[in-house]
């Protein structure tokens, strides 16, 4: 099988597996327990928070462990709601669905939420973002550095400056989805301008079941897990020892071989880009906007994904249409269309993320293999493949 | 050092281990089980066989069981996600006092958003009977959420008495059974339980993993708290966490296997203990009077200081109560409840035996405390005077 579904989740480090073992089948204690088993594994999970606050240049105490990133985004934005009271909140509409469903269930519940526009790219359109900011009252912005489907890069520098000078001081809170920017380009917490920030282990080789959320200490922020007083009040429950641990070492690792995996990448998709340039109704999604360098979305006009992966699938392509959590249904990307991506071409959509244990040859033979289904496709239904406009 | 803190947290079991390592090592199956490929699949149908082996042990169906990060976060699920569902039709919540800080935390948390709160306090046994509970009921109540076992008595509460009156009633009833599964036999067929919490570190499983129990028939209703991908029929979203998904079911599945072999050998250590323990006078045994679990003995030692207790014993792996609580320097609100004074609960002890526990262990364990209360007895000035 060649695995070209980076973006749903990474295959776990052998040398991130070698850290963990011994949190699985050596000591095992509560690190809330008093007694020294207890404190050692304390120790654990306190140098995983140094190693996952440097991966973002973030201090150790800024870092609050969660069970992932959706439960990082979801403390994120319902923690900033909760303790706002009242105000508007904004989030692009290319956001996850993990900060979009919060959103609508704070929408429900009486909240004024906005969504950000869009241009055709991906990227928030800043005039239509400034208008929204000097309405007033914004308590929460939320936006994704790197978006899961198409890998196209925000300027949240940017627009978490413009936030901040929208308000009263400290009245406008920032977060920055970065589940899917860790690992793949630099990024800094301090320099972001984000008050918070979502990180996900399992995007950056490290386990599932593990993430964090960064905070301000300024920013006041209600905890999502009540009960048993853990990570400063802010999360309840046991903590995941092994995971943590897994986690811290994932980030340390993504940080020492950023620039490694970076370039390999770059230099995979664009090999990936050029072999499928050509391809009669070929269109990219994002191409021309910053990418995170191991993302490629792309369309063939009248090929629909779920067809194409079916039959990748079975010649042993691991490959998804976009953001796994809405496999299994049949509705376009919610983030294609919010480019302004027709309907019936975002059916098409397949998006290809790389690792970094891919190889040119993994390239060459999905590019090859993928001319050849499409092929045998057109020849079995001639006139299906339109150049798209 | 000798752990006697299985009610804070488990070893894995080495079946566990291994059935674990296929979804961590290299060329094993890492795939995202909400993915579409083979990949992905391969994921997901390990995550379903766990699935089934978590309903089996309980009595319930495989669609019933929603996993969540660990018995906090079900209980978060459960008592938010009713309240939030059923808040139209009442707003009374009954508990105890002596709940996990979980509920105890997220009830505390709903009265801030309009929640009215009733906490029974139990009798001296550590039980909350079930006419305590009926009488407790208004038109408003809308939820009832009481512990299967206590983690720090390991007193068990007659749930199966109290679940038909509360069906009977149209009340839910949330069991947090996070110390009881795979310690006391759990038949969900049997006990008309609507939602349940379970924890995987508690039985052997890992950390970071749990489930809640959903009821189908008549259907349980939650309003998610995880909002997202819609996962686990909506109710919680975030990627399934595989290879922890194995693990617990996995440690259910053994737990099942082994309920009455580890019941009986646990049983017999723990009166092992406090039979040497009785060498001293004046110790009080917590939730004596009531049925309790094996592995547990919660035993508070008159004329003794609690911290300098717990000090004089830096080989021993035990705790004074509830982790959680720990390092709060304050005394075990759940041993005040069942009407220890402040001095005794504080000086409490709770020993919990595990798998791995032996004979020899116990031995050695027991005489340490021994001697050291002696020590301490012998220091004491208030204890000198009254014996």
């Amino acid at each position: 099988m060649i695995y070209l579904d980076h973006n749903a989740t990474t295959p776990l480090d052998a040398r991130v597996l070698e850290v963990m073992l011994p949190f699985l089948n050596g000591p095992y204690a509560n690190p809330s327990s008093q007694h020294r088993p207890g404190r050692a594994a304390r120790d654990a999970v306190e140098a995983a928070r140094a190693q996952v606050a440097a991966l973002v240049g973030a201090d150790p105490g800024e870092v609050t462990f969660t069970s992932g990133g959706t439960e990082a985004n979801n403390f994120a934005i319902k923690g900033i709601a909760a303790a706002a009271k009242r105000g508007r909140l904004l989030y692009s509409g290319v956001e996850h669905p993990c900060v979009l469903e919060p959103m609508r269930a704070l929408a429900a519940q009486g909240w004024k939420v906005e969504t950000i526009a869009v241009d055709g790219e991906g990227r928030v359109d800043a005039a239509a973002y400034a208008r929204q900011l000097t309405g007033g009252d914004v308590r929460l912005v939320s936006c994704m550095v790197a978006n899961n489907e198409t890998g196209v890069i925000q300027d949240v520098a940017a627009l978490a400056t413009q936030a901040r000078k929208a308000g009263a001081p400290g009245t406008t809170v920032f977060h920055a989805d970065a589940v899917q920017a860790a690992g793949k380009i630099p990024l800094s917490f301090p320099d972001s301008g984000a008050h918070l920030m979502s990180l996900s282990s399992h995007k950056i080789y490290g386990p599932k079941g593990a993430g964090a959320l960064i905070a301000d200490r300024g920013v006041a922020l209600e905890p999502l897990l009540h009960g048993g007083g853990q990570e400063k009040n802010l999360r309840g429950g046991t903590e995941n020892v092994a995971a943590i641990v897994g986690f811290g070492v994932a980030a340390e690792l993504a940080l020492a071989e950023l620039d490694l995996r970076r370039e390999r990448a770059q230099r995979l998709r664009d090999r990936l880009q050029a072999r499928l340039a050509g391809l009669p109704g070929l269109t990219l999604f994002g191409a021309r906007a910053p990418r995170v360098p191991n993302t490629l979305q792309f369309a063939v006009a009248g090929v629909h994904s779920a067809t194409l992966l079916g039959l990748l699938d079975k010649q042993g392509f691991a490959v998804s249409s976009g953001s796994a959590c809405a496999s299994g249904t049949d509705e376009p990307s919610h983030v294609l269309l919010a480019m302004g991506v027709p309907a019936e071409l975002a059916l098409c959509a397949i998006r290809v993320s790389l690792g970094k244990d891919n190889t040119e040859d993994d390239v060459d033979r999905f590019a090859a293999a993928l001319r050849e289904l499409l092929a045998g496709l057109g020849a079995a239904m001639p006139g299906m493949m339109r150049t798209a406009t | 050092m000798i752990y006697l803190d299985h009610a804070a947290t488990t070893p894995l079991d080495p079946a566990v281990f291994e059935a674990m390592l296929p979804f961590l090592k290299p060329g094993g199956v890492h795939g995202n089980p909400a993915s579409d490929h083979l990949e992905g699949k391969r994921a997901r149908d390990a995550v379903e066989q766990a699935r089934g082996q978590v309903a089996r042990l309980i009595g319930a169906e495989p669609g019933e069981i929603v996993w969540t990060s660990g018995a906090t976060e079900s209980d978060n699920l459960a008592i938010k996600g009713a309240f939030d569902f059923y808040k139209e039709r009442g707003r009374h919540i009954v508990t105890s006092m002596t709940e996990h800080k979980a509920v105890l935390d997220t009830c505390r948390h709903l009265e801030t958003q309009g929640a009215k709160v009733t906490y029974l306090k139990p009798g001296t046994d550590g039980r909350v009977s079930p006419e305590q509970v009926l009488a407790a009921l208004t038109p408003e109540t809308v939820l009832v959420s009481l512990m299967w076992v206590n983690n720090e008595t390991g007193v068990i509460q007659d749930i199966a008495a109290l679940a038909p009156a509360l069906r009977a009633k149209s009340v839910l009833f949330h069991v947090d059974a996070a110390q009881a599964a795979g310690k006391v036999a759990i038949d969900l067929r049997a006990v008309p339980v609507d939602l349940m919490s379970l924890s995987a570190h508690k039985i052997y499983g890992p950390k970071g993993m749990g489930a809640l129990f959903v009821r189908k028939r008549p259907r349980a209703r939650l309003a998610p708290q995880l909002h997202g991908g819609g996962h686990e029929q909506g109710m919680r979203s975030g990627t399934l966490p595989t290879h922890q998904i194995v693990g617990m079911g996995t440690a259910f599945q053994v737990a099942g296997e082994r309920l009455a072999v580890d019941h009986e050998r646990l049983g017999t250590l723990r009166d092992r203990l406090l039979e040497r323990l009785r060498a001293l006078p004046q110790i009080f045994v917590n939730g004596e009077a009531a049925p309790r679990v094996a592995g547990v003995l919660n035993v508070s030692f008159a004329g003794v200081e609690g911290e300098s207790l717990r000090a004089s014993l830096p080989e021993l792996a035990g705790s004074s109560g509830s982790a959680c609580s720990s390092g709060t320097g304050e005394s075990s609100y759940v041993l005040r409840a069942l009407g220890r004074d402040d001095d005794l609960a504080n000086a409490s002890l709770r020993f919990s035996l595990g798998r791995t526990t032996a004979a020899e262990e116990i031995d050695t364990a027991a005489a340490q405390v021994v001697n050291q209360v002696r020590r301490l007895r012998a220091l004491s000035p208030l204890w000198r005077e009254t014996a």
